[in-house]
């Protein structure tokens, strides 16, 4: 299948991989590059990428799950709204799961709670309309990739009068977690790799600071094996050849360095930055999206009275230090003893591409 | 702490239904710890119980429950599925379904018609397998007590007492098989369900496999354990005949046989197809000596047009399944946990 | 928070378009992209519903071809 299998080649992989095996052998550290995209963890534990990589580097895996981030708080008041009578709960499959303080929403639609499952938040939206007596909320999870399509939708839903549509906004963006990243004292990185279609979005001079003025190398890389073996070998290159850190993008069939302005309008209309608080990394400035005011009559947050209860952290889940990469899985005393895919404790596992479930899943990469 | 420790308290939820690690712990916790016996122990498709009537052939008698939604997809139906399911859990043990009972819990307000037509279907099904429907039930409960039709089909089949199958037989070195294309049922109820709005002509590939594995049996000894990956596919089913063992199950990527409309709705919904049930396939696990004569009687069948040779049992990783990917490096494949939800992260 | 999938443009209407991949097919919206720019059988990469990108089909020839010099040559 087109842009699929020719960057699955297996020859052409191993090829990089020698490349990769040399640059690396140029140098007497072992270098650390970190990706802050939870489909990079799955396409890297799937394709068995770490075990190839073998002692060469360390590859890190970041916040770049935005289920993984989202505290409890949000869950908690989604499932408190989905307990409301004439609530429909809409969401992505990624939240189904996710345990809240108390309970998660698979559990609630157990317990007779309306969720629906959807694709795309325009299937919401037409829940909405064929449920006219109900009020259907839209989970809005998910960084730069996903904040458009919401934007988009929420955008349709007041140009069309439906009135009974909500999104519960939980977007948060990536640039300044990659700030926070950078200035956290206990990591030590060589570089990043820069998610694929958060970028196709809002390009790569978002990214530009830190190769600037912390002079670390950031690629922006595809999620085939060979488009992330190839930003890894350009990360590489970059710290060897000494040319002084900048921004690359290995995923140039996708990624413009402009980005795609029309998407980033629509999320500059529909949504305002707002300090934001990540599992694990705490509060980061500017770093969520809140629905802008004139679109009020569609925030679930500003429109639905919910009955939060306490919002409670699981206690000894490590997730926080996972999500920044400062500890891995193994590290942790609840994996695979009390956390597992069955019995999640914190969201690392939980989520589909959480770094504790991938490396659950797959062994460790 | 214990397994049933553990479910106290909980309820039912649709993981334990959906063919993985919860199910699996469910009913070896709650029925097997109480109803146990030397058949049921064996945890097979089907129960070999020896025979009554004193003949040489012994009897296999299986049981199995549909409550498919839809009831009606492309490639099949319900009625289709609750015959041919419990043929192949008969064929996959070696035996010749004979007849089978079906008992059936309506929802009040079903349209007869539809009612008619999974009928039909099971006819047609019963008729293609050359099996019998000699006994059945009907119930009625009312409105909401159940998903329009339930069907329960119990089997009855013959095998000759020499021909044993099980999991003692395989040794390190054992092909493993398959009759053709993973994940199209699991895929074709997928697109079926509406929701994602995919348009494709996928199609599930529910048939009767007593014949293919008839002629499967008729060239080769060697044949040392068959089971049908329904629901939590492939990978569970590998898992369950590797657990515990003594050897571990090499499945290659590369040799997976995917029709690319089942691969792009996995890739657009973020599914993997090692999980999506099927429902006319059988893992057949084979001496190596035998796997070339095995496939080829499986070619010449219309059931088995695409069967390849997808892995092979190991005396390394015991107990576990793991999988050479397309670049040659090893992961571990679990069983399936809970049910595999669509995906935009 | 990246699942996209590349598909091809096999019917264009306003705003939407109908895409494909595998053989699988799928109405999108094309509300974030300028649709004047798009042709039948051009590729798009969709995520939730939506085309978020034109894939450029130069540029991945391009480079591929360029990746496999590298990896003969250096």
């Amino acid at each position: 299948m087109k842009y699929l299998d020719e960057y699955r080649d297996p020859a052409l992989a191993h090829r990089i991989l020698d490349k990769i095996a040399e640059a690396c052998g140029e140098r007497s550290e072992l270098a650390a590059i970190m990706e802050v995209c939870g489909t990079h963890t799955m396409s890297i534990a799937r394709a068995g990428l770490r075990s190839l990589l073998g002692e060469n580097l360390r590859l890190l895996s970041g916040p770049g799950c935005p289920v993984c981030v989202t505290p409890n708080d949000y869950l908690d008041r989604a499932i408190a709204i989905a307990r409301q009578r004439d609530a429909i709960i809409a969401t992505f499959g990624d939240m189904m799961k996710v345990p809240g303080s108390s309970s998660s929403l698979y559990q609630e639609r157990g317990n007779g709670a309306r969720i629906e499952m959807v694709y795309s938040p325009l299937d919401a939206l037409k829940i909405a309309e064929q449920n006219p007596l109900n009020k259907v909320i839209f989970l809005g999870v998910g960084f730069e990739t996903t904040a458009p399509t919401v934007a988009a939708t929420l955008a349709k839903a007041r140009a069309d009068g439906v009135k009974n549509f909500f999104v519960l906004c939980g977007h948060k963006i990536v640039p300044p977690a990659l700030f926070a990243l950078v200035n956290d004292p206990e990591l030590k990185l060589d570089g990043f790799l820069c998610p694929g279609h958060v970028s196709a979005i809002i390009g790569s001079r978002p990214y530009e600071f830190i190769a600037r003025d912390y002079g670390l190398p950031c690629v922006i890389a595809g999620f085939e094996p060979l488009d992330i073996l190839q930003g890894i070998w350009m990360i590489l290159r970059q710290i060897i050849e000494k040319r002084g850190a900048s921004v690359e993008i290995q995923y140039s069939r996708a990624v413009a360095a402009e980005g795609n302005p029309k998407a980033a309008a629509f999320m500059e209309k529909v949504f305002e930055p707002v300090d934001s608080i990540w599992r694990g990394l705490g509060k980061i400035p500017a770093s969520g999206l809140a629905i802008k005011e004139e679109f009020g009559d569609w925030d679930a947050a500003r429109v639905i009275q919910a009955d939060v209860g306490e919002t409670r952290e699981p206690a000894g889940c490590i997730c926080g230090m996972i999500l920044r990469g400062v500890r891995l899985p193994m590290d942790c005393p609840l994996f695979r003893k009390t956390c597992t895919p069955e019995n999640p404790v914190g969201a690392c596992m939980v989520s589909s591409e959480g770094t504790c479930a991938a490396y659950y899943k797959y062994g460790n990469g | 702490m214990g397994i049933t420790e553990k479910i106290a308290g909980e309820k039912i939820t649709l993981a334990h239904g959906s063919g993985g690690i919860q199910m699996h712990n469910l009913i070896r916790s709650l029925f097997q710890k109480r109803f146990r016996n030397e058949w049921l122990d064996q945890m097979s498709d089907s129960a070999v119980i020896g025979n009554p009537a004193g003949d040489g052939d012994a009897l296999c008698f299986t049981t199995d429950s549909y409550v498919v939604a839809p009831l009606f997809f492309p490639g099949g139906d319900i009625g289709k599925l609750a015959v041919c399911g419990t043929v192949n859990d008969l064929a996959v043990e070696g035996a010749t379904p004979l007849f089978l009972s079906c008992g059936f819990i309506v929802e009040e307000g079903c349209e007869i018609l539809v009612l008619e037509k999974v009928a039909d279907s099971m006819a047609d099904a019963a008729r293609t397998a050359g099996v019998k429907i000699v006994t059945g039930d009907f119930k009625v409960v009312e409105k909401g007590k159940a998903d329009a039709i339930f069907i329960n089909t119990s089997g009855i089949g013959r095998r000759s007492r020499s021909r044993g199958f099980g999991r003692e037989h395989i040794r390190a070195g054992d092909k493993v098989l398959i009759n053709g294309f993973i994940g199209e049922h699991g895929a074709a109820v997928m697109a079926a369900r509406g929701n994602f709005d995919l348009q494709s002509d996928i199609k599930s590939d529910c048939a009767p496999l007593n014949g293919i594995i008839s002629d499967m049996l008729a060239v080769s000894e060697g044949i040392r354990f068959m089971r049908d990956p329904t629901r939590g596919g492939i990978a569970t089913t590998l898992n369950e005949i590797a657990e515990g063992a003594n050897f571990g199950i090499t499945l290659d990527e590369a040799a997976l046989p995917l029709r690319d409309d089942v691969k792009a709705a996995c890739e657009i919904l973020g599914f993997d197809p090692l999980y999506l049930a099927n429902e006319g396939k059988v893992i057949t696990i084979v001496s190596a000596e035998d796997s070339a004569c095995v496939l080829e009687a499986m070619r010449s069948h219309t059931l088995g047009r695409e069967s390849r040779i997808i892995g092979e049992v190991t005396a390394s990783h015991a107990g576990r399944v793991v999988l050479k990917t397309l670049l040659g490096a090893h992961r571990i494949i679990d069983m399936l946990s809970g049910e595999q939800l669509p995906r935009i992260c | 928070m990246c699942l996209a999938v590349p598909m091809k443009i096999v019917e264009l209407k306003d705003m939407e378009a109908i895409v494909e991949l595998g053989g699988v097919r799928r109405s999108v919206s094309l509300t974030l992209l300028t649709e004047d720019t798009l042709q039948v059988g051009d590729y798009v990469i969709v995520h939730a519903g939506f085309a978020i990108q034109k894939l450029d089909d130069d540029d991945a020839r391009e480079r591929l071809i360029l990746l496999k010099e590298m990896l003969e040559l250096a």
